[in-house]
């Protein structure tokens, strides 16, 4: 009889254990790059997503934005000592104080966005931003009327010049014989703020010709979009939808989902889903794609449709392979 | 410093100017708190529990403190010979470039290493304090022999640095690969102590903060510096350089030397910043890694009257102010880093800038009259 009663009692707490399991009561946290929160592109781009999560499910979160390279560690480890899990770590520059504070917590998750930090606990999550920039790419390609095109990067990493690369390849495959003008804003993280820069790029571009001008830059890229607009050109925007910054003057935007990187991460820990490692996300996962809406679509003619739908297909499939410059620091096509 | 309109008592002008200057700068803080409906007295309780309130917060506050006292300490040298060496930012920039190439040459020196590795460590200071000190002798020599104002020349450099490291990290010195200018790692032997480990054989259990053995440095530095403006034949010159060039020339002070070789010390002590920075901290180059504590250093060694003591003590709140400050943060959302920079921003207003104003209130409840 004992034994029975003591099955039955377990078995109900088996029961309201896994009734927990299936929602689990998380605590999530963001610690935001140095670029601050409300940066309308890259950051606010994640806070976006945490917000969503939050409206949705009504589970809060903190966040934080570091000023130094020493807060960054130490808003890493005081979330993790409040036992905040999963905390998403915000752009490359978090992977060494991630490393360190990911190992000393091996209880709890950590993700971290465009950066790769190989540990039990940590998802790394990184896109494909070479094909969302092809499809840019291509739709201005036919966008143009000189045929000559622009790209203004902010600062000279890596990962911009994938940005640029992809674009390019984008390009030359509506129209070899393109013209493209590349500039950096510069070389240090000043560079994503420094619109009038930004503008100043742009405008010389259009002096040479370029009719058509697509920025990676961050609010450096606010510039260049208004300069665009200013004259009459048209600006294409990346990481959020910034179609509505201009209507009608913005071709379209290479949307980098990190909103939906950021609630994923949040609703798969809630779930009981959430894995570690890496994952990539291209046009294939959703996580970079470009954007159409009542602000563009004028712009968007069918036939343009029509090209950057096969393309984007023909990339998913694998019957394009776009370039990724990371690879090998190069941009061969 | 600008020639004192009022005569205040010694007492009053080094303890009770800066008091008085510090409260009413967190009676302003409290108001614009208020303004954005958050209780004062619970945001104060908050940035002191938070900076004081327990060791890890004691251990950050004082690795801030580090960076304070090596910078103000370099701007209160300048200070004593009459300069106002605002180029502090890029004094500890090139210093840490200095530490940089020490670190690779000590790492293509193996041998070196495993033998004489204790060496290691002072061999990148010293290479830190060279670049700093070489760094603020160019401006130091343009002001003594072609009259260009140093105020406008450290600045200037300030941007040049800022520049040179944009270039050696990314084409000469950098990690390849990396997305972030840095250098690689730098060799373990040259790394600062952490205290939290430094303590560990004593029995004293702290947790892991930034605080490392560039404190004890900082602190040597503070009596060295109170040693040589007061207690040596170099300090004397450099006071009286600051009083009167003329007059210390008419006595048989050279002032194009001393301005030369007072710049030379403020430049190394603002390295100091590369080396709580890069070699205690960070253990490797980054860019943009002096985060504006150069400038900061201003505030503190003008809080600081420009003596040791001050400097330590500013330094101290300041310190204070920014581990406090992010505390706050962390626990009020509204709060946000921008209303810790208008906190610290209206202190630094107050501490220097309308320091003039709190003088003469203090001289006439004195009765000392202040119409000077």
């Amino acid at each position: 009889m004992r034994l029975g009663s003591l099955a039955a009692a377990l078995a109900g707490v088996a029961l309201s254990a896994m009734a927990a399991f299936a929602q689990q009561p998380i605590k999530p946290a963001v610690v935001y790059d140095k670029g601050g929160k409300f940066d309308k592109s890259f950051n606010e781009g994640v806070f976006a997503g945490a917000e969503r999560f939050r409206t949705e499910t009504g589970v809060a979160f903190r966040d934080f934005e570091p000023n130094n390279d020493a807060q960054i560690e130490q808003a890493l480890r005081r979330f993790a000592r409040d036992g905040n899990s999963p905390i998403i770590a915000v752009g490359f520059s978090q992977a060494t104080a991630l490393q360190k504070v990911a190992a000393e917590f091996p209880d709890l998750k950590f993700t971290i966005i465009d950066m790769v930090v190989d540990l039990p606990n940590v998802q790394s999550i990184v896109f494909k931003e070479h094909e969302g920039s092809y499809l840019v790419g291509l739709l201005g390609a036919m966008a143009s009327k000189t045929g000559k095109l622009g790209f203004v990067g902010g600062m000279d990493i890596p990962l911009i010049r994938k940005f640029a690369c992809g674009y390019v390849q984008g390009i030359k495959a509506a129209r070899p014989d393109a013209e493209i003008f590349q500039n950096m804003t510069g070389s240090t993280p000043a560079a994503w703020a420094d619109p009038v820069k930004g503008g100043e790029l742009a405008k010389s571009q259009i002096d040479r010709g370029a009719d058509v001008i697509y920025h990676a830059a961050g609010g450096t890229g606010i510039g260049v979009l208004r300069a665009a607009a200013d004259a009459g050109r048209l600006g294409i925007g990346v990481d959020s939808n910034q179609n509505a910054l201009h209507p009608g003057k913005i071709l379209t935007s290479m949307l980098k989902r990190v909103d939906i990187a950021a609630y994923n991460s949040f609703k798969a820990a809630q779930d009981g889903s959430w894995k570690p490692g890496l994952s990539v996300l291209g046009l294939k996962e959703g996580g970079v794609d470009w954007a159409l809406d009542d602000d563009n679509k004028a712009l968007i003619t069918p036939e343009m449709k029509a090209a950057a739908d096969k393309a984007k297909a023909d990339i998913i499939a694998g019957r394009i392979q776009v370039h990724d410059y990371m690879s090998d620091q190069k941009c061969t096509m | 410093m600008s020639a004192a309109p009022v005569a205040l008592p010694r007492w009053a002008d080094n303890a009770l100017v800066p008091l008085v200057s510090a409260a009413a700068a967190l009676l302003v803080a409290g108001l614009v708190v208020v303004g954005i409906g958050e209780n004062p007295l619970e945001a104060t309780a908050l940035l002191l529990r938070g900076a004081l309130g327990s060791a890890e917060g004691i251990g950050f506050t004082l690795y801030y403190a580090t960076n304070f006292i090596f910078t103000g300490l370099a701007v209160a040298v300048a200070f004593h010979a009459g300069l106002f060496n605002i180029g502090g930012e890029g004094q500890a920039t090139i210093a840490g470039i200095g530490a940089a190439l020490a670190c690779a040459a000590l790492s293509a020196m193996p041998g070196f290493l495993s033998a004489a590795g204790f060496l290691a460590a002072p061999v990148a200071i010293l290479a830190a304090a060279a670049g700093g000190a070489a760094y603020a002798f160019i401006p130091g020599w343009l002001q003594a022999k072609r009259g260009s104002h140093v105020v406008i020349t450290t600045i200037m450099l300030n941007f040049v640095a800022a520049a040179l490291a944009v270039y050696l990290l990314r084409e000469i010195i950098g990690r390849t690969g990396s997305m972030q200018p840095e250098t690689p790692d730098f060799p373990a032997q040259v790394l600062l102590t952490p205290m939290h480990r430094l303590l560990a054989p004593l029995g004293v259990r702290l947790p892991a903060t930034p605080l490392n053995t560039a404190f004890l440095l900082a602190l040597l530095a503070l009596v060295a510096v109170w040693l040589l403006i007061w207690r040596t034949r170099l300090g004397y010159a450099i006071r009286t350089v600051g009083a009167n060039p003329r007059a210390a020339a008419y006595a048989g002070i050279s002032p194009a030397a001393v301005t030369m070789i007072a710049m030379a010390i403020s430049g190394a002590l603002a390295g100091g910043l590369a080396v709580n920075e890069a070699l205690g901290v960070q253990h490797r180059l980054v860019l943009d890694f002096t985060a504006g504590y150069g400038f900061v250093g201003i505030a503190v060694a003008l809080m600081g009257r420009g003596h040791p003591v001050g400097v330590g003590l500013a330094a101290l709140l300041f310190g204070v102010l920014y581990q406090g400050g992010a505390e706050l943060s962390f626990d009020k959302p509204t709060i946000t880093r921008d209303m810790v920079v208008v906190i610290g921003g209206v202190l630094i207003l107050f501490a220097g800038a309308l320091d003039g104003l709190f003088r003469k209130l203090v001289a006439g409840v004195l009765g000392r009259g202040g119409m000077g």
